[in-house]
């Protein structure tokens, strides 16, 4: 008994740095497996509430970008009202289709980051206005990300920038979808896989959300194709895509809460039980 | 005794505010950073407590983590760096180093260069290893590595020079 003792004291320094070290690791590791929401995140009052402070701040500089941004969405959506009044043409953006004002929540990105392989946003707007897991966040160019953890006032949102991510897409007046991913690579770019070489793809076609994600509505804009490849072993295209937003200079987003989820996410988990 | 404590709570506090605020925002390519916020853990004093030196890195690690999204990775790198600390020491100042009486934070020697090497490339190394957990990666951990660790090396001189205590 003495002797397990005088070795925990002799080797005190060694053990606390095995302890830390073991805690430490297994956060490391819980935070990179995709399905289980982090204990460690930027959405607690703490970094959010210093991150939206800095925000505060650091508006001013970007005011004439978003006022440009705002600007060019105004004219987009009085074009499209005026296009409604001839009522011969149906207005073919419905890209919020199904989704009612009040299942849009207004917010800003207090904290952006893009320059690692898991890439996070901090959002100022959390539990308290209706925010939950899993929901699609967009502005007025495309698609941001998904929210990720929610805390009373704050959220956090995978990005697209994010090598965990995967966003169901499609090529424009097409049904040819894939998946989006990133390669970690260029914060301009990512890479749309898996789509079947049956599809006639060209450079310069506009990638968009499809309509098999429960979290975007469909039709919501990604970006342009930049370069075709086809992978050699699966026979199917490796799409880089132009991305429309530009991910390291975001301000206003804007959180969809999609209706129907929650009745698909069940019929398919009923699905999943079933077999 | 009381004076080392508080210089280090300030120290702490100081860095990680820096880190926060500043160098966080610094990126140059999209991808090369400084973490100069390890210099609490390189200016400690040699002589102090390890085990609080252990559970303050630990803290400053997971504070970064806090504000980077990163799960545990700074902690994992900053308490590896912690722990490592006193054989750097040994390699870079030699065997008798516990009787010297070093003090990093002036002129900058051969001796004072090679520690503060040592401990930046080990944190970084662990740090960006951690971050990116892919091996297909491993190529672009390196350079960045390399790149950051060149960075924060310099960060981390200038601000040594810069909060030198003015005694002469």
């Amino acid at each position: 008994m003495q002797q397990i003792f005088s070795f925990i004291l002799k080797n005190s320094n060694r053990l606390l740095f095995l302890l830390l070290l073991g805690i430490a690791l297994s956060l490391t590791i819980q935070s990179h497996s995709f399905h289980r929401s982090k204990v460690i995140s930027s959405a607690n009052f703490l970094s959010g509430g210093v991150y939206e402070r800095i925000n505060s701040v650091e508006e001013y500089l970007h005011l004439k970008e978003q006022n440009d941004e705002l600007a060019q969405e105004n004219a987009n959506l009085k074009s499209l009202l005026f296009k409604t009044k001839d009522s011969a043409e149906i207005p073919n953006l419905d890209s919020l289709k199904g989704v009612l004002p009040k299942d849009i929540v207004v917010c800003k990105v207090i904290h952006n980051s893009y320059n690692v392989y898991e890439n996070f946003l901090t959002l100022n707007a959390g539990a308290k206005s209706g925010v939950t897991p899993d929901m699609g966040v967009i502005n007025s160019l495309g698609v941001v990300g998904i929210t990720d953890n929610v805390s009373a006032n704050y959220s956090t949102v995978i990005s697209i920038l994010n090598t965990k991510s995967q966003i169901n897409a499609k090529i424009k007046n097409s049904d040819h979808f894939g998946s989006l991913i990133w390669n970690g690579k260029s914060t301009g770019f990512v890479q749309l896989v898996d789509v079947p070489r049956l599809a006639t793809v060209k450079k310069g076609d506009t990638i968009v959300t499809g309509g098999q994600s429960v979290i975007f509505p469909e039709n919501i804009g990604i970006g342009t194709i930049d370069k075709l490849e086809t992978d050699s072993e699966t026979h199917y295209y490796t799409i880089t895509v132009k991305l429309f937003n530009d991910m390291t200079n975001l301000g206003h987003v804007y959180i969809i809460k999609s209706g129907n989820s929650e009745e698909i996410r069940n019929l398919e988990n009923q699905h999943k039980k079933d077999e | 005794m009381n004076s080392t404590l508080l210089v280090n709570i300030f120290r702490f506090v100081l860095l990680l505010a820096l880190q926060i605020l500043v160098f966080n925002n610094m990126n140059f390519g999209g991808y090369v950073s400084a973490f100069p916020y390890i210099l609490f853990i390189i200016l400690y004093p040699v002589n102090g407590n390890k085990s609080n030196l252990l559970i303050a890195s630990f803290f400053l690690g997971l504070i970064m983590d806090l504000f980077s999204n990163s799960g545990g990775v700074h902690a994992t790198a900053c308490v590896l760096l912690a722990y490592l600390r006193p054989y750097f020491f040994k390699f870079s100042f030699g065997l008798s180093y516990e009787y010297q009486t070093i003090k990093l934070n002036d002129v900058l020697t051969p001796e004072r260069f090679t520690f503060i090497l040592l401990s930046v490339a080990t944190h970084h190394i662990a740090l960006f290893l951690l971050e990116s957990f892919q091996i297909t990666f491993v190529l672009d951990v390196l350079l960045r590595t390399f790149l950051s660790t060149l960075f924060t090396i310099l960060t981390c001189i200038i601000l040594i020079y810069l909060i030198k205590p003015n005694k002469r």
